[in-house]
């Protein structure tokens, strides 16, 4: 566990030591921010029409305001995730300091645990900017504060699964590009995936949008933790990981 | 009582106080003489053979190493020098045989291996958007070390590599030399039983080339060391014992001072001869040089306008430079240089591996008969 740390620690080092994190904080919050602004101004604008009208539909913050944008978000975190993870390894594989974790007495595995941490927590430190979006409804209105914390779980199990696959293409390759044009290739394959049950209700169907990982957030989005969505991002974090031990593994065997 | 001559030398420590000074030293020479054997190899390969796909990177090679040994492993570029070291910092796993780091075997106890071994690969590992200090640290965890003792091992090894001055800075901004000391001390940090470095001094200036020398040297009372290089002068300098490869097989392992007395066969005087008024008929000098008694072989090196030097090859023990040097005023040249080239490193090296090769072509013969 010491050594998970270590390692998390020096990556995360490396991530705000760079403009990495900078840009990426920065780029998420501004897009964040955005929709936010668009989502509320909506709301507003709505509202107000509702009340000039003279009918008072019910208006909820947590329906028309958290959800969609909690949707948005595990949209846009496809669009973030590969930036996060495709220097993970290609970059120690290029500049060859993988050769020191390897030969370190740490395991390969507390080497994946802690880069796959540090990625973590730097997408946690992105869901903080809409952290403190939605602060401001809490501050002017009264959502209710559940359904977001269920929300933000999902969020989190599934940048998890996805980082796991980012980290496990990092492995494939000692160039960042690459490695980062396929975690985002794959991001987006598994987000479209789901559109399939739109359309079709076939057995292979039903497959493909099981595998697709945004549709198993829709559960999380309203606020409702359903154990099979849980279930498919566990498992989804615990085979990633292990695929890249294989991975690192099988560098050892090849090169 | 009986007298102390009597005693068998086995009967045991107190008995032997006995014994007159000088045998009770004899004894322990002897017991270091069998320590050295069995308690102090740092390194044992066994067989060890790496293969690839389509090659075999590393065939078959047997080695040991004592404790405080430095051994020069020594081989043209792709000998498999690297990929060796892989395998005894056991970041490649061997295809078959063994290897034995402090008594761990690479395969079986890696985390055990890795703990007693210091490894500065080719290019230092570093991460440029560290500072020296702080990568020294993490390094220093990684290997196990925490608390007060890893800042006093991080000042101890920046001290002793002589980085001192750049703790602060960043690794990426550091000159070529300063990364290689950095790496060695990153190398040395837990104070490992063995040291692996691929070729240290590989791209410095012959300056800084001889502070990682002289570092290395100094390193060496505590920790065993294997370098691989394919600077020929550099082994001769550091090292106390050579391990050859070439093609992935061991071509000779022995000290330097055996090698290259087992390989002088014969020889050579350079000479260079400078012919009046800047000209000079080379063929014939050559000729003139030739017919000194005892001489074997004359090889003209270089020619410059009215100078050349040549090569003389003579049989072992037969003095021919007083013989050459009349021949040569004789002639009616001058005689602007004589001295004895000593057999380098890098002949008994290329003489080494060409006979390997010539062998091998001798033996495909033989067994395409045995064949047919």
């Amino acid at each position: 566990m010491r050594n998970v740390w270590i390692v998390c620690r020096k990556e995360l080092g490396s991530y705000f030591v760079s403009p990495v994190a900078y840009l990426l904080l920065t780029m998420f919050g501004l897009i964040f921010g955005f929709f936010f602004w668009n989502a509320l101004a909506y709301f507003v604008v709505e509202g107000m029409e509702m009340q000039m009208r003279g009918q008072m539909l019910p208006m909820n913050l947590n329906e028309q305001i958290i959800r969609p944008l909690l949707q948005n978000v595990s949209v846009i975190g496809l669009f973030f995730i590969p930036m996060i993870t495709m220097r993970l390894f290609a970059e120690e594989k290029r500049t060859g300091t993988i050769e020191l974790l390897v030969t370190s007495p740490i395991r390969d595995l507390e080497v994946i645990l802690g880069k796959w941490l540090a990625a973590m927590i730097l997408y946690a430190g992105l869901l903080l900017f809409t952290a403190l979006n939605f602060a401001f409804l809490f501050k002017y209105g009264n959502p209710d504060w559940k359904p977001l914390a269920v929300g933000y779980l999902g969020l989190l199990l599934q940048a998890g699964a996805l980082l796991a696959i980012g980290t496990f293409i990092s492995t494939l390759t000692k160039n960042q590009i690459i490695a980062g044009a396929a975690t985002f290739g794959v991001c987006l394959l598994l987000w479209v995936l789901g559109w399939v049950s739109g359309y079709e209700t076939a057995t292979w169907a039903r497959v493909l949008s099981y595998l697709s990982v945004t549709t198993h957030f829709e559960s999380f989005g309203r606020g409702v933790l359903d154990s099979k969505d849980a279930i498919y991002y566990v498992s989804a974090i615990f085979m990633w990981l292990f695929l890249t031990a294989r991975s690192m593994e099988s560098l050892r065997w090849r090169s | 009582m009986a007298l102390p001559g009597q005693f068998d030398i086995v009967q045991g420590p107190f008995l032997t106080l006995f014994l007159p000074h000088t045998a009770q030293v004899w004894l322990g020479e002897q017991r270091n003489a069998l320590a050295v054997d069995y308690k102090l190899l740092m390194i044992t390969v066994k067989d060890l053979t790496k293969r690839y796909a389509r090659t075999t990177a590393v065939d078959q090679i047997s080695f040991e190493v004592a404790k405080g040994q430095i051994v020069g492993f020594l081989g043209p570029n792709g000998a498999g020098k690297t990929t060796t070291m892989r395998m005894l910092t056991c970041f490649l796993p061997p295809s078959s045989g063994t290897a034995q780091v402090a008594g761990f075997d690479v395969l079986e106890q890696p985390l055990e291996v890795k703990r007693r071994i210091g490894y500065l690969p080719e290019t230092p590992p570093l991460y440029p958007e560290m500072e020296t200090a702080e990568y020294l640290k993490f390094v220093g965890k990684l290997k196990g070390l925490s608390g007060t003792d890893l800042q006093k091992k991080v000042d101890y090894v920046c001290e002793r590599c002589a980085v001192a001055d750049v703790k602060k800075k960043l690794l990426a901004k550091l000159s070529k030399g300063y990364r290689q000391r950095v790496g060695l001390a990153q190398a040395i940090i837990h104070n490992p039983d063995v040291l692996i470095l691929d070729e240290p001094t590989a791209g410095l200036d012959p300056k800084q080339i001889n502070e990682t020398r002289d570092l290395i040297k100094n390193l060496a009372g505590d920790h065993t060391i294997i370098l691989s290089t394919h600077i020929l002068p550099e082994v001769e300098q550091t090292c106390e014992r050579v391990i050859i490869i070439n093609k992935g097989k061991l071509v000779a392992t022995d000290s330097v001072r055996n090698l290259q007395a087992r390989a002088r066969g014969a020889e050579s005087v350079l000479v260079e001869i400078a012919g009046p008024n800047g000209s000079l008929d080379v063929p014939i000098a050559q000729q003139k040089l030739e017919q000194v008694s005892g001489v074997s072989r004359v090889l003209c090196k270089q020619q410059v306008d009215g100078r050349a030097i040549f090569e003389v090859e003579s049989q072992k023990g037969s003095l021919v430079r007083g013989d050459l040097a009349r021949a040569v005023v004789q002639g009616g040249w001058d005689l602007n240089e004589l001295r004895t080239a000593a057999m380098s490193l890098e002949e008994i090296f290329l003489q080494l591996t060409e006979k390997e090769s010539t062998e091998a072509q001798k033996e495909s013969p033989t067994n395409k008969e045995l064949e047919q």
